[in-house]
């Protein structure tokens, strides 16, 4: 289903999700990301690999960090920049999404960010959108996020090296999550050689095993022996009022990542999470600032994966090797 | 009145379990006669039906007509002849309409309309509650009197108390009850049948417990209160089984399937396919075989169109947000034809899913070619080949997974009453 994220020579025209994708392509998005991870140190922190595309950034639902780090990753490749938030209970009552969408279009924008309450969102723009304009989907409801789980495969490479040899866990709202789901299709198509997801058996999502992953109820046991865990934000509102779990305690006293829990885990074991983290609620504090934790590194590589994303979708960087 | 014979065709009626090669002789709009004509018989008109299927006219029970309320997609005088046009003589529409059937001004409104229609014959459900709100009655006995074939809520009633009362006074009437198995709150933020496939789309899930949770409650309360129901509907492997042992139980229980549910699984949804957007959702392959199978072992009586037209703009939009439903008018007989050649299933048995079981459901004077009954007739060309284009589609939704396909058995003639109401 993924097919139309590629153009016919197999080049990244929409970046929509993490499934159908090769192990080659995301080495290169990879790759492509570590050659961009420098730009913000220097003096001039700008690359004209954008210059004179415009970006759009489509937000349906309330995102500060994301959208500002694809707002910066835009920027840094010299792109203008669009910021769009979109209120869903306003544009449900009006205007529709595909006429939005032309109505963008019809502004000569290059590219759009789009984040959106509904899975399949981006890959709904992407087949109504005109062929000339890139979709980066930012997170559709519950079904993918994909720049996120690049940007922790880049954190995983960075520390680790290899991921053949790899255990990794996710740990958290698994039901719900679209990082979790990214994260899933990406590294088992990376090949790491275990990927395991934890949780209380009411944020599992019913077959989930085919995904390729091995299900967890106890935390201990779940993180016995893993060399990365990935924590999940666990959103309170949602928990409390679908009745998933009966209070923010008693998930901590259970599945909320302390140092003592992560005693069980490699001794070289790295802690991330997509943030943002709620402390005292899936991690303790003294994990989240501690020595295993690589959360603000994410947050840096982020930029760079965004960035590295972008310039691929919008053909910068094979232009660039051509020309060269 | 017109008199017409239809000569030479294979006239298949599973009512009396006939299939021969015949003529059929039509007065009055009754069939007066098979074989050779009555001795003082002059037909007005012939239609030549060599190497054609001559069958009662097609019975579904399940068709939004879409008006009074939703004209964009529908309305009577469309869906009608959308119906005819694809050799279905008989629909019956759910009362969710706007406003709803629960007063007999509604109900004659939507049977005065579809005869100046003139087009498929239209028996309204009428309401099991005011408003389909499951808080109070609907005026059953009036509603009954006003045409209405048989009542249902549609959408579940909440209240026990209420529901148990609403049966024992359906019963009273001695009106069958429609039900539509699904439980309030299971998934109910669900688009997509609950399992692997909805988890990797992100999509939330309506689990199969939904219906049989329903379906559970709605025995004891058919048991406690003795009233006619029927299933709409199924979708799940264990609802066939539990409708099964209610049979067995000698509950006085019937249901049908929609013609999609028996070809169409969630993998179909694979890529947000929104006309694969339908609740009750379609569900596992193995579900899909349990469906199949009940219709074989006598559990399903019926396959309905489950036909539920839509604006083009309904599902335009990404999975969740678009309206759920199919076109299924145009498919309803090919599919029907399509399933006895994949299953070992005779065409006299298959048709009798369309035409004499779900007559029997209703209690109606239709879905046979037995003489001295209303000639509503179907006449298909079994062998003709058509792609389902929306171009060539009557209906004004022409939301269908099948689009594209090619299908075989070409409807040629439609008689409603005696009358050609539909010439292919």
């Amino acid at each position: 289903m993924n097919n139309i994220q590629l153009d016919n020579q197999g080049r990244l025209k929409h970046f929509l999700g993490i499934g159908g994708l090769k192990r080659s392509l995301l080495i290169d998005i990879l790759d492509t990301a570590a050659s961009l991870i420098n730009v913000p140190e220097k003096s001039v922190k700008k690359v004209p690999l954008l210059r004179g595309k415009t970006v759009v950034n489509l937000f349906f639902e309330p995102s500060t960090r994301t959208r500002t780090t694809f707002e910066l990753a835009a920027k840094r490749l010299s792109a203008d920049v669009l910021n769009f938030n979109i209120d869903t209970s306003s544009s449900s009552k009006g205007e529709n999404l595909i006429d939005m969408l032309h109505n963008l279009q019809a502004m000569h924008c290059d590219m759009f960010i789009v984040r959106h309450g509904a899975g399949g969102a981006a890959y709904f723009m992407a087949q109504h959108v005109a062929p000339d304009i890139s979709i980066i989907n930012a997170g559709d409801g519950q079904h993918a996020h994909p720049t996120q789980a690049m940007l922790d495969m880049y954190t995983i490479r960075q520390n680790k090296g290899d991921f053949a040899p790899l255990r990794v866990a996710i740990v958290g709202d698994i039901r719900h999550s679209r990082v979790a789901r990214s994260d899933i299709q990406a590294l088992t198509i990376l090949g790491v050689s275990q990927v395991r997801v934890v949780g209380p058996k009411t944020l599992i999502p019913k077959g989930v095993e085919e995904l390729g992953v091995k299900v967890f109820h106890d935390l201990k046991a779940g993180l016995k022996e893993v060399d990365v865990v990935i924590m999940l934000r666990l959103q309170r509102e949602r928990m409390l009022r679908g009745a998933f779990l009966p209070s923010a305690y008693e998930y901590f006293q259970y599945y909320g990542l302390t140092k003592e829990v992560l005693k069980v885990t490699h001794p070289d074991a790295i802690v991330m999470h997509p943030g943002p983290i709620n402390r005292g609620v899936e991690i303790d504090s003294n994990v989240a600032d501690g020595p295993y934790s690589v959360i603000l590194q994410q947050v840096s590589n982020g930029i760079a994966i965004r960035m590295a994303v972008m310039a691929m979708t919008l053909g910068a960087v094979s232009e660039k090797k051509d020309a060269n | 009145m017109a008199t017409l014979s239809i000569i030479g065709g294979r006239v298949i009626d599973p009512a009396s379990n006939l299939d021969v090669i015949t003529d059929l002789h039509i007065a009055e709009g009754e069939i007066i006669a098979m074989g050779s004509p009555p001795a003082d018989f002059s037909a007005d008109k012939l239609i030549e039906a060599t190497e054609q299927i001559v069958c009662p006219g097609l019975i579904d029970l399940s068709v939004r007509l879409r008006e009074p309320g939703a004209e964009q997609k529908g309305t009577i005088f469309s869906e009608t002849r959308a119906a005819a046009a694809k050799g279905i003589t008989t629909v019956c529409c759910p009362p969710d309409t706007e406003p709803v059937i629960d007063t007999q001004a509604v109900a004659e409104l939507i049977q005065q309309r579809a005869e100046k229609a003139g087009m498929a014959k239209v028996l309204p459900l009428a309401a099991l509650t005011q408003g389909l709100k499951g808080e109070h009655l609907a005026e059953m006995g009036i509603l009954k009197e006003a045409g209405c074939i048989a009542v249902s809520n549609v959408l579940p009633i909440v209240n026990t108390d209420v529901f148990r009362y609403a049966l024992e006074y359906a019963a009273n009437y001695e009106l069958t009850v429609f039900l539509h198995a699904r439980d309030p709150w299971l998934g109910h933020n669900g688009c997509a049948h609950e399992g692997a496939i909805s988890t990797r789309l992100g999509l939330s899930g309506i689990p199969e417990a939904t219906e049989t949770i329903e379906i559970a409650r709605d025995l004891l309360l058919i048991e406690m209160t003795g009233v006619r129901a029927h299933f709409c509907q199924l979708s799940s492997a264990r609802g066939v089984e539990m409708i099964k042992e209610a049979q067995a139980k000698g509950l006085p229980v019937t249901a049908d399937v929609s013609a999609h549910h028996l070809f169409l699984t969630d993998q179909d949804i694979n890529s947000y396919n929104t006309q694969c957007h339908v609740f009750p959702p379609l569900r596992s392959e193995q579900d899909k075989e349990a469906l199949r199978q009940g219709l074989l072992q006598g559990t399903i009586n019926a396959i309905c169109s489950d036909h539920q037209p839509h604006e083009t703009d309904a599902k335009l939009n990404p999975f969740s947000m678009s309206a759920p439903g199919i076109s299924g008018l145009d498919t309803l007989l090919p599919l029907t034809l399509q399933l006895a050649e994949d299953m070992p299933l005779d065409l006299i048995t298959a048709l009798s899913y369309v035409t004499h079981k779900p007559a029997q459901i209703l209690g109606i004077d239709a879905g046979t070619l037995a003489i001295g009954h209303p000639a509503d007739i179907c006449i298909f060309d079994p062998n003709s080949c058509w792609p389902l284009r929306p171009d060539k589609m009557y209906s004004k939704g022409h939301n269908s997974p099948f689009l594209g396909r090619e299908f075989k058995g070409k409807v040629t003639y439609t008689l409603i009453n005696g009358r050609i109401i539909w010439k292919g």
